[in-house]
């Protein structure tokens, strides 16, 4: 009984240090790996014709050297064509793994990565380092933090649920009240209706624009640039039929709705898609006045 | 998600110098606001010694017209009136949905022609205080 047990202890402290074993191998590894990005990097860096800093927002709660908010700067070498993102890419992969950031298609589609770059909202993926810059091309240093008026994570990723919430509030799905009559089932549009909602139909909820209003930054409950232009979309689509549509505006003429705009135009400046958002906020504004007024 | 870190809103404007014509704009119309709201009740203040008498009225004026900082005042005030006046109508443009385009423009323009008429008028103010 007494030799089984200490058996058993002994393949247990055996699989123990194999699985020790294993695991710092595994860590040495990674330290390889990570000493050689470096060293990548200082070559990268000596053969490069420009360098510029790339001084990022740093935070993590969980981390005691974290905790407290900062700046940590990398060097980065310029390659032509190199955007934000790519920067923050290199950084990470050749200075510090855990530097954290959202980003998923590179090509301005999927939203995730809107970032205060220089004091402006910008996408990462659509901003070209050279742009920075002054006529002299590449600026000597880039600043990167996570967007304004919403809750950090962690590095640059700010917690995107009051933004959701706020789209989640008008609806944004397509609703008519009947289906068409005709023999064919589908839902026509016609051109010029198309026409009217196509810069609309571009947002990919970036949340830029909720992020540079300032009025939003005050107003928790105001619904803010994106959701207002994602009700503007479904209010003009003539589809839907007017039950529906009055239904819409009653949703954005509510107090936190349209007539929280003060016209700062923030919105229109920073949105990638350069979607026309005053233009719309302040068209859905006249569409409410024509509704509530009426002189017969 | 253990916790958060909430920026807050120190650095709104702590950037005053990364704002936007649009941004400007709006905090000019606000301050603006405000100064003509602060000039109405001593406007009123000034007005009401009418209700004392007629030579209350004229010394009161004329009192205050002696001084100089009271000259300086005035051409502040009309600065402040004109650049209200001009954005108000940008605005209104701006609500009738007509050339938001141009809205940096317009600011800008609002804000030279405040400032050529503000000299313009500047020796008309001055005149016979100096
Ligand atoms: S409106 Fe523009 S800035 Fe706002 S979420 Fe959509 S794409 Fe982003
Ligand atoms: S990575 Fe998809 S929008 Fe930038």
């Amino acid at each position: 009984m007494s030799t089984q047990v200490t058996e058993q202890e002994q393949a247990e402290a055996e699989e123990e240090s194999t699985h020790q074993r294993r695991r710092l191998a595994e860590k040495a590894e990674r330290q390889e790996v990570r000493d050689r990005m470096r060293e990548r990097a200082e070559t990268d860096l000596e053969r490069a014709d420009t360098v510029f800093d790339l001084k990022v927002f740093r935070y993590d709660p969980d981390i005691p050297e974290k905790e407290d908010p900062r700046f940590d700067t990398f060097p980065v070498p310029f390659t032509k064509g190199m955007t934000v993102l790519d920067a923050l890419m290199y950084a990470r992969d050749h200075y510090d793994s855990s530097l954290t950031f959202r980003h998923s298609c590179r090509q301005a589609v999927c939203g995730s990565d809107a970032l205060f770059v220089n004091g402006t909202q910008h996408l990462g993926c659509k901003t070209q380092v050279v742009d920075l810059g002054d006529s002299e091309g590449v600026p000597g240093q880039i600043r990167v933090e996570p967007l304004p008026h919403q809750e950090v994570v962690k590095d640059l990723v700010v917690d995107m649920e009051h933004f959701y919430d706020q789209m989640d509030a008008v609806e944004p799905y397509f609703d008519a009240d009947e289906l068409p009559s005709g023999e064919l089932e589908e839902q026509r549009q016609t051109r010029e209706n198309r026409e009217k909602i196509k810069m609309s139909a571009r947002c990919i909820w970036c949340g830029a624009c909720m992020s540079s209003c300032n009025i939003a930054a005050g107003d928790n409950e105001y619904l803010g640039p994106a959701a207002i232009n994602k009700a503007y979309k479904f209010a003009m689509d003539d589809r839907e039929g007017e039950n529906r549509k009055q239904e819409r505006l009653e949703i954005i003429e509510q107090e936190h709705g349209v007539w929280r705009c003060q016209t700062q135009f923030s919105c229109t400046e920073v949105c990638p898609k350069d979607i026309p958002l005053t233009e719309h906020i302040q068209e859905l504004k006249r569409e409410a006045v024509k509704n509530n007024l009426k002189f017969w | 998600m253990s916790q958060s870190y909430d920026r807050g809103l120190v650095e709104d404007f702590g950037r005053w110098r990364e704002f936007s014509a649009g941004m400007w704009a709006w905090i000019f119309h606000k301050f603006t606001g405000w100064v003509l709201i602060g000039y109405l009740f001593t406007h009123i203040a000034v007005l009401s010694t009418a209700t004392v008498g007629t030579t209350a009225y004229t010394n009161t004026i004329s009192g205050l017209e002696s001084l100089l900082v009271v000259r300086f005042l005035e051409v502040g005030l009309l600065a402040v009136a004109v650049f209200h006046i001009l954005n108000g109508l940008r605005l209104l443009f701006v609500d009738l949905g007509v050339g938001l385009e141009a809205q940096d423009k317009s600011f800008y323009a609002s804000l030279v022609l405040t400032g050529a008429i503000v000299v313009a008028s500047v020796p008309t103010f001055l005149a016979g205080a100096i």
